[in-house]
Parts: C-alpha cells; structure tokens; sequence
C-alpha cells in the first residue's frame, strides 16, 4: 500500500500527477466519468483511493459524477471530479448549485479543442471563458491554470485548500498537453506539504446557521451526522439555509458570495513574472501557453525587444488591478492561448484605452509557436 | 340556549413535530395534494425504525414534493433538477453509515432523472427511493410526464396525451432495484409499513406512492379530489409479489399495490468494502 503521500522523485504524465496531488491533499471522494483527456486522473483515483480509505465511483455521466461530489463534500469529505469540455459543458448547472450551496469540491477540466466532440486527443484552453460564465447567474469561480506535471500536483493541493477555506468550487483548467506530457515529478515529504481543511462549527447544534459567514466572510461548514440539521438548497437562501424569496435576501445572498472571493484576491490571485519589471512589452499567458511564451520572451530580449511575460496562475479572478496598473507604462499587451480570443479579452478590457492589447491565439490542436508570438509583436509595436 | 361555552384550546404537539422544521409550516403544497399524506408516511416510517434521526439524510430533487426536503428536521439537502439520486449516492458512498431517503416527484425522478434511477437501481446503492407520483409536472402547472396516463390531459396535450406512462416498479425491478413496493396516499399505514421495510432494507429500495394533483391534472381530467381518492380505495387491488409487468396503472381496471419485490443482495457500498478496502489493507 502506497501512503497519501507519495513522496520522490516521479517520472509520471499530468494526470496521475493531479490525482497524486488530490491524495496528498486529502481528497477521499472521486465521482468520475471517462472522457479523453482527463480519463487517467479517474483511472488513478479508482486505484490510489483505496489506499487511503478512500472511495471512487463510476457515475452514469459527468451530471452524477459532478452531483455526487457535493454529496459526498456535506459528509465532511474533500472531493473531486474530473473531466473535459463535453463533459464539463454537462457538470455546468451543478457547479452554480455548488458555488450557491457552499461546497467545497475540486473539478479538473483537462481541455481538448472543441466546439462539441472537437479534437478529443488534442490540447487547447477554450473553457476558459466557460470557466467563469458556464452556469447560469452570477457568480465567482476560482480557476487555476497548471503548465507542467509538476503544477498538477502543485496546485492540485492548492485547489483544495482554497476550496476548503472559502467554501467554494475551484477548477484546475489544465489541458491535452499538459494531462498526457510526462515530467519529473518532485513529490515532497508529507510535512512538507501545507493543506487547509474547512472550519468546522463549534459550539450549540440548536438553530445553527450554516450560512453565516465568519470572519474571513466564510461560513464554517457542518457535516452530514453531526447534529447540526442543516438544510441545503439550491434557491435563495438566508443565513439559516432556509429558501426566502425576496430581492433583499438575494442581494443578501449575492453579497456573501461575491464577496468572500472579491475581497480575498491578493490571498486567491497567484502570478508568475518574468522580466517583468523593465519590459515594454507584456506577454499575458497561462498554462501551457506560457511554456512557449517564456521562449518567446527569451527570443525577443535577444533581438533588443524589452519584452516580459505575465503568467497566471489564478486565472479567475482575474488579476484586473495588476493588467490596470501595467497598462499605465507598458506599450502594450499580447495575450498567448490556445483559442480564437478568450482572455486577450480580460486583458483588452482591464488594459483599456492605456494600452492596446493582442491576441496571439491558435484554433486548437497545438501549441502557439513563439515565432507567431514574435510577428505578431513585430507587427504590432 | 346561552352562548356556547369558550372552550380553551390546549396545544397538543403533533407526534411528528421533531421531524419537522416548525418554523417554515405552513407548507407550500395545495388543498387537496396528497404530497403531505405521503411525506408523513415517510416521516412516520422514519420515526418508527427507531434509528437516531442524525444518521438519516433526506435529498430530494425540484418540483413539488421535491420540497420534501426542505420541511424534514434533519440534515436535508434540495438539489436540481432529476439530481436528486446521484447526489444520495455521493452522501452514501462517502459516508455509508447514513440512511440515504430521496423523496421526490415522478418528473424528477424518471423523466429528468431517470438515468440516475435505473443505475442507481443497478448498483444496488443502499438507498431509498419515495417516488410522490402524480401523473403530472405539478410545479410548473400541469405539463404531460413520463408518467402521464395515455390520453390523459395536461397544459401540454390539451388534446390527450399520445404517449404511455412508465410502469414504475417495472423499470426499478428490470434496472436491479432489490426492494419494490407501490401504495396510493391513502393507504397511509400501508405505505408508511412499507417505507419503513424499504428503510430498513440492505439495498436500493423503491416506492411508489400514487397521490393526486387535483388542481393541475384532477381539474383538466374531470376528477374533483375526493373521485380521485374514491377511486383509490375503489379501483386498487393489493397483490404481493405480483409479476411487475402486470403493474400498468390503468383505473379502468384494477391497479395492482402491494410489495412486488424483497431481494437480497450485496449492496454497492457492501461490495466496494469487500473488494477495495478489506483487500488494500492486505497487501
């Protein structure tokens, strides 16, 4: 029997990595559903849980296995399900039940070119925008973007513990290429490895509230067994969990989940920066998309072009205050992604009328070559 | 005669009262529903399996008696649409030692979920299962459902319906539910009896509780809500163990109630156990 943590050296592709990351985290529950490219994360749960006590299930489709993770979050549980485009565009009304009721999951989209079935075995990151918008109402998500087998496990553990300190779903947006590229993996010792779990109520069972956030504007969360009765619901709900329909319950409501993201960012928002601090001009990437574009930076310092790379890390939220502050003295911004214009968007829109701001897109299939990162560059400025 | 004496009303508690959330009554549900009758008969079944109410977990889905949930005092959980049965199996696979009710309409559960249902059903979760069956979406005001009689009229085929209704215990039976029994709401003790079997059953359990909808299908079908309960008590035979493919709901003839089926069999969290935890501790 392997331990949750199995620390060493690993040669191993994304996927198992994000599944090795979940077990260090502490994860105990997978609802999974088979789809190219994320299928390896499932197949590792099924094996790896049961090490730990853990239990993986096989749902009917990525509606139950994204259901069944909430489920299995209220028994006290840290969860996940992944998954890619066809299957995450189903898990979408169940995640904005997830963001309303307050519970903490992991969901892995390991993105494939799409429209529809796409390129099923082929990378592309144009879930980004689906990512944030996908279920209906308003909402904030936390998405994080991995670059390497190594970030897999990474920031695998990090979604869990954001998503255990703020009550929320958190993505991993990684991609094809990213999922099935193997890498050295460093997997450190247990002790080394900081995980967060949800804070528990304490105190009187009687009339519990378990949507009355505390001080960092979270609720602490019961478990099923406990005592406490909850009552969960998909409506709008006051501090009790009890349905009220009323504009000022809604807003209530809205108010609490907007802002225990919103005013959390410097704590959620994670940045890479790369010559950053004298560049003119600002290559905005993520995940594998910032492999190359760390080459493209390379490639135009050495022709005499101040240019740096901004990497996101957290993609949502956004890092809006950083771009804004940027576009004051920067000449401007290419944005480098595996779709037709997705974040260059964000970036078009928090850059303003200060700076312009690029796109240096790809339909999906492949990776953006730095030499289209380049032109586009040389053209531009 | 003088004035009728005042007679001094002394609140007497409902015997169902810790199960209820008080505070949220009265109910959403119309004069005449029968959702009420059945969710009473769950509550008494619940009550009356002596189990502490800490370790039940009640889910339903969306619709009318999707608010089951919302009115039972214990950890209870409203869902979305049809999701009702895969979130029960999160709750149960993370956490077996819960007992798992999903109290939910017809729409929900076979319509919108009926996938969930039959595999649910196929894995043997230990789970149970209280189909409110109206006939109708009741919520949204009266649209044909998977349940609908054939020829029957709702605000969607106002002309008759031109598709044939599930056999509920049929389905549950053929998908590998291990626990069938199908009641109207006014065979309250009978229901709340066999709530109570399906509770304490090892397995994925399944009643149907057929109950009317006077104001969204009694009102276009011409069936005032005391004809529906006559025919209830009037056009119901009750037959245990009777071949599920005889269970079409027919009120021109007979419908069949009863207990159609009582398996045993290995549940899914019994059989995850044995293969995957007793097994990883030794080697």
């Amino acid at each position: 029997m392997k331990p949750a943590v199995d620390t060493g050296k690993h040669f191993i592709n994304g996927d198992i990595a994000c599944a090795e990351g979940a077990i260090a985290a502490g994860c105990l529950f997978f609802g999974g559903y088979p789809i190219t490219p994320a299928t390896e994360v499932a197949e590792h749960m099924s094996e790896r849980l049961p090490h730990v006590g853990g239990t993986y299930i096989q749902m009917e489709d990525e509606i139950a296995a994204m259901t069944s993770i909430l489920g299995g979050a209220w028994t006290g549980k840290k969860t996940m399900t992944a998954t890619s485009g066809p299957g995450f565009s189903l898990m979408m009304e169940t995640v904005g039940l997830a963001i309303v009721t307050e519970t903490p999951c992991v969901v892995v989209n390991v993105q494939r070119g799409g429209p529809s079935t796409g390129l099923p075995t082929q990378g592309a990151q144009a879930d980004m925008m689906q990512a944030k918008w996908g279920s209906h109402g308003d909402y904030e998500i936390i998405a994080l973007a991995p670059s390497s087998p190594q970030e897999m496990f990474d920031l695998t553990i990090t979604a869990f513990n954001l998503s255990e300190k703020y009550r929320t779903p958190v993505f991993i947006m990684s991609d094809e290429i990213v999922g099935h590229m193997s890498e050295k993996v460093v997997i450190p010792k247990k002790e080394a490895i900081k995980t967060i779990s949800r804070i528990q109520p304490r105190g009187k069972k009687n009339n519990f509230h378990p949507f009355k956030p505390g001080p960092n504007g979270v609720a602490p969360m019961p478990s099923i067994g406990q005592g406490y009765k909850v009552h969960v619901t998909g409506l709008t709900h006051d501090e009790k969990g009890y349905p009220v329909m009323s504009v000022d319950t809604q807003a209530e409501m809205m108010e609490r989940l907007l802002g225990k993201i919103r005013n959390n960012l410097d704590d959620i928002i994670m940045t890479d920066q790369y010559l950053l601090d004298d560049a003119d001009i600002v290559i905005v990437s993520y995940g594998v998309s910032s492999r190359t574009s760390y080459t493209a930076v390379d490639m135009a310092r050495e022709q005499g072009i101040k240019a740096g790379l901004l990497r996101l890390i957290t993609v949502w939220p956004f890092p809006d205050r950083l771009i804004k502050e940027l576009a004051l003295r920067v000449k401007g911004f290419i944005t480098v992604e595996i779709n037709m214009g997705q974040i260059s968007r964000e970036v078009e829109r928090c850059a303003g009328y200060k700076a312009p701001s690029y796109l240096a897109g790809h339909p999906g299939g492949a990776v953006v070559p730095p030499e289209q990162v380049i032109s586009i560059m040389k053209e531009a400025f | 005669m003088g004035s009728p004496a005042v007679k001094k009303e002394v609140p007497v508690p409902h015997p169902l009262e810790d199960l209820v959330r008080m505070e949220r009554i009265p109910h959403i549900w119309c004069s005449g529903c029968g959702t009420g009758s059945v969710f009473t008969a769950c509550l008494t079944a619940m009550k009356n399996t002596g189990i502490n109410y800490d370790d039940f977990a009640m889910v339903s889905g969306i619709g009318c008696s999707g608010r089951g949930a919302g009115y039972i005092n214990i950890d209870s959980f409203h869902t979305t649409h049809g999701r009702a049965i895969p979130f029960a199996t999160g709750i149960k696979m993370a956490r077996p030692e819960t007992n798992v009710i999903v109290f939910s309409g017809d729409g929900d559960l076979f319509a919108i979920g009926g996938n969930h249902f039959i595999h649910a059903a196929r894995r043997n979760m230990d789970i149970t299962v209280i189909c409110v069956n109206n006939f109708i979406y009741g919520m949204t005001g009266g649209q044909a459902a998977a349940t609908t009689p054939h020829e029957a009229k709702s605000s969607t085929s106002m002309g008759g319906n031109p598709e044939s209704p599930f056999n509920l215990p049929l389905l549950a039976y053929a998908a590998g539910a291990t626990y069938v029994a199908r009641w109207t709401m006014l065979h309250s003790r009978d229901l709340a009896d066999s709530i109570e079997e399906a509770i304490n059953h090892k397995g994925f359990s399944f009643v149907e509780a057929l109950s009317p909808c006077p104001i969204n299908y009694g009102r276009r079908n011409k069936q005032k809500p005391l004809d529906t309960l006559r025919e209830y008590h009037a056009n119901t035979i009750i037959k245990n163990n009777a071949d599920p493919g005889e269970l079409g709901i027919d009120f021109k003839q007979k419908v069949i109630l009863g207990k159609f089926v009582d398996i045993e069999k290995p549940s899914h969290d019994e059989q995850y156990h044995r293969l995957y935890h007793e097994t990883s501790t030794k080697s």
